[in-house]
């Protein structure tokens, strides 16, 4: 008799080769959005948004910023017990 | 012409006879109210449109303008989809509560005097209450009532303000406000309520989480979308909205990355979009109240589609914490396409609903020159992706495999978010129709190559980040915990305001009790039973002794005296005797 375990039906991200691939796929689009932003003709409403790659890195920055924020500073401030207000 | 009746009597009377359909009908019926209001809208020409003469007032309940009715079309939609989402439900109480609900929302929307929209506004309370009472735990008891004195609050504000406004204008009229006296910033304070504005907006990331799984897609279409409808029509291009509006899109992120419970991220991210609209609204230009309302339009269907595919996911498995889910793409996969519709949808993915509309609130934002706003709008638009585009489907159908194999979401589910999840691409995909029924003329063309190149590029660094920091271990595990926000000084605050009421009245009901109860009324008591007894006996003792009776004699006649007087068993005469005595002192004192 085989286990359970084998038994059970494997799923797309079951296979790491899959998950391998999604990855491959997400990283070499984000080379390919570098890349495509040093052709795009821009006719930016402020400066910085003609500066080169200024939403990528903005995009990047932020979200850095916005969990190292919420981890390290609101979460000490305002994590209570589960039961706080019973 | 159609003879046509107010879009809200539809849905309220309608609802109200929910009850009375048995079987299989009713889902039909069910399904038929928001269709049947829908053919009657379309049927209403532009204009004012029942006039009903109330007092000296006259009430209109049909203010049909570009504005409302896209409002209009757009609740009617989201009752049919909503509806079809709760058709397995077997509680009357929900789909009554849900369709008065509905109707009242399209009462405010086409409310063309002051006073039936504050009725309806009202309805809107006291409807969606039982939406959340229906789930009938202890946590959406207690929620409920904090949901309804929160809006009692806000209510008699508004209320207050409206008094106050239609005694200066002497007009019921609901039209243009502006911020200018006391009446017009009660109103304004009222609306914000309703809105969800930053310290005003625990009721909604308290309440909706404690809703039913299909309550809560009524809830967030209406009540925030209505007060938003209400900020367009009264305040439009009132400064202080835009900066509201910018705080409200920056602050809920924090909150939506650490909280655990995901329909409360849903909740965060609610207010986050309302923000976007509120900014929209208080620029004031034609293409930001444009966008404020398409985005409206687009945030009702994907906020409610992702309510529905976390809606559906705590319906098979019972469980809505990141930290109990995980993995469910593999059994759920209908529902797991929907939830990424939705989470590209409300991320503003090109070619998602999103895209189309969060864009010209943030090109109107720059076309004003204004800097720190679109910083602000920039780095929220970065951040909803990061906990709703990314967090809710990866921590819900991805992640660490939680074990579960539930089945796919009922077919009634999958219809409603099949629906949505249509209508969010078609938007973002051709938004020529969507863009024709604005109130003012379009003239934005949301695709350009560097509008969707910065996007993406937004977006896709976004994700990155969020990658980077999940696989180094520092992106926030889920906790059990709760995070304390505003609603820390009602909930506390209201527990020391209990106790100090308690101490300082019921120590003061003792202090009284002891002091009249049982000391003056018992001494007052004593007093006069026993104060003429001892009166008569001081006059009657020495009399009785001049007459010679002493020792026993003495005795008995005290004895007897007492019982008489206690009894008030005095011989006539005596009596007689006393009278005349009180009477003479009388006569000499006057």
């Amino acid at each position: 008799m085989k286990e359970e375990g084998q038994n059970e039906k494997k799923y797309l991200f079951d296979n790491p080769r899959n998950v391998n691939r999604l990855l491959g796929c997400f990283f070499s689009s984000l080379g390919v959005l570098l890349i495509i932003d040093l052709f795009v003709h821009k006719h930016p409403h402020f400066p910085w948004e003609g500066w080169l790659e200024f939403y990528a890195t903005y995009g990047f920055v932020a979200c850095v910023a916005l969990v190292l924020a919420a981890k390290y500073i609101l979460r000490p401030i305002m994590k209570r017990r589960e039961d706080y207000y019973d | 012409m159609i003879s046509t009746v107010p879009p809200a009597f539809i849905f309220i009377i309608g609802g109200l006879l929910v009850p009375f359909i048995k079987g299989r009908w009713k889902s039909a019926y069910l399904l038929l109210i928001p269709v049947i209001g829908f053919i009657n809208l379309i049927s209403i020409p532009e204009g004012t449109h029942w006039v009903v003469r109330f007092l000296d007032w006259e009430l209109v309940f049909g203010k049909i303008d570009r504005l409302s009715l896209l409002f209009g079309y757009i609740f009617h939609l989201i009752s049919f989809i909503a509806l079809l989402y709760a058709l397995h439900v077997k509680d009357d109480l929900q789909h009554v509560a849900g369709l008065v609900y509905a109707g009242s929302a399209l009462g405010v929307v086409f409310a063309g005097d002051i006073f039936s929209f504050f009725v309806f506004w009202e309805m809107l309370t006291v409807s969606s209450i039982f939406l959340i009472w229906a789930r009938r735990t202890r946590a959406a008891q207690a929620a409920g009532f904090r949901y309804l004195l929160v809006h009692a609050a806000g209510g008699l504000c508004l209320l207050a303000g409206i008094v106050l406004y239609v005694n200066q204008t002497g007009s019921l009229e609901f039209g243009y406000i502006g911020l200018n006296g006391l009446a017009t910033y009660l109103i304004f304070f009222g609306f914000g309520l309703n809105c969800a504005w930053p310290i005003l907006h625990p009721w909604l990331t308290d309440a909706y989480p404690e809703a039913t799984i299909t309550g809560v897609i009524f809830m967030s279409a209406f009540t925030t979308k209505c007060a938003v409808y209400a900020l367009a029509r009264a305040f439009p291009g009132t400064e202080a909205l835009i900066w509201i509006g910018a705080i409200m899109t920056g602050f809920p992120i924090f909150y939506a990355v650490i909280e655990n419970d995901l329909r409360r991220v849903l909740a965060y991210s609610l207010i986050n979009q309302v923000g976007f609209m509120v900014c929209g609204i208080g620029i004031g230009t034609a293409l930001a109240i444009n966008g404020a309302v398409a985005h409206v339009f687009n945030d009702v269907l994907f906020k409610a589609l992702l309510f529905m595919s976390m809606g559906a996911v705590m319906y098979r498995t019972g469980k809505i914490n990141g930290t109990a889910l995980g993995g469910l793409y593999r059994t759920m996969p209908f529902t797991c396409i929907c939830c990424m519709v939705g989470a590209a949808s409300i991320s503003a993915f090109p070619l998602f609903s999103g895209f189309v509309s969060k864009s010209m609130v943030m090109d109107a934002a720059a076309g004003g020159h204004m800097r720190i706003i679109w910083f602000i709008l920039l780095f929220a638009s970065a951040g909803v992706f990061h906990h709703a585009g990314i967090k809710i489907p990866f921590f819900a159908f991805f992640g660490h495999d939680s074990g579960m194999r539930p089945k796919e979401a009922p077919l009634n589910m999958l219809l409603a978010m099949g629906i949505a999840a249509f209508l969010c691409i078609f938007i973002g995909s051709f938004p020529g129709p969507l863009y024709s029924l604005l109130p003012y003329p379009v003239d934005y063309v949301p695709y350009t190559a560097p509008h969707v190149v910065g996007q993406t590029q937004l977006l896709f660094f976004s994700a990155l980040a969020f990658s980077l920091l999940l696989l180094s271990g520092i992106y926030p595990g889920e906790q059990r915990c709760v995070n304390l926000d505003s609603d820390w000084f009602y909930r506390k605050g209201g527990r020391l305001f209990y106790y100090v009421i308690d101490k300082v009245f019921n120590s003061l009901t003792r202090a009284s009790e002891r002091t009249f109860v049982g000391g003056v009324a018992g001494y007052l008591g004593r007093v006069s039973r026993d104060g003429p007894t001892r009166v008569a006996l001081l006059g009657l003792v020495p009399a009785w002794m001049i007459g010679g009776k002493t020792g026993g004699k003495l005795e008995l006649k005290k004895i007897s005296l007492r019982g008489a007087l206690q009894t008030g068993t005095l011989p006539v005469g005596i009596s007689a005797a006393v009278a005349t005595v009180f009477l003479i002192v009388v006569f000499l004192l006057m």
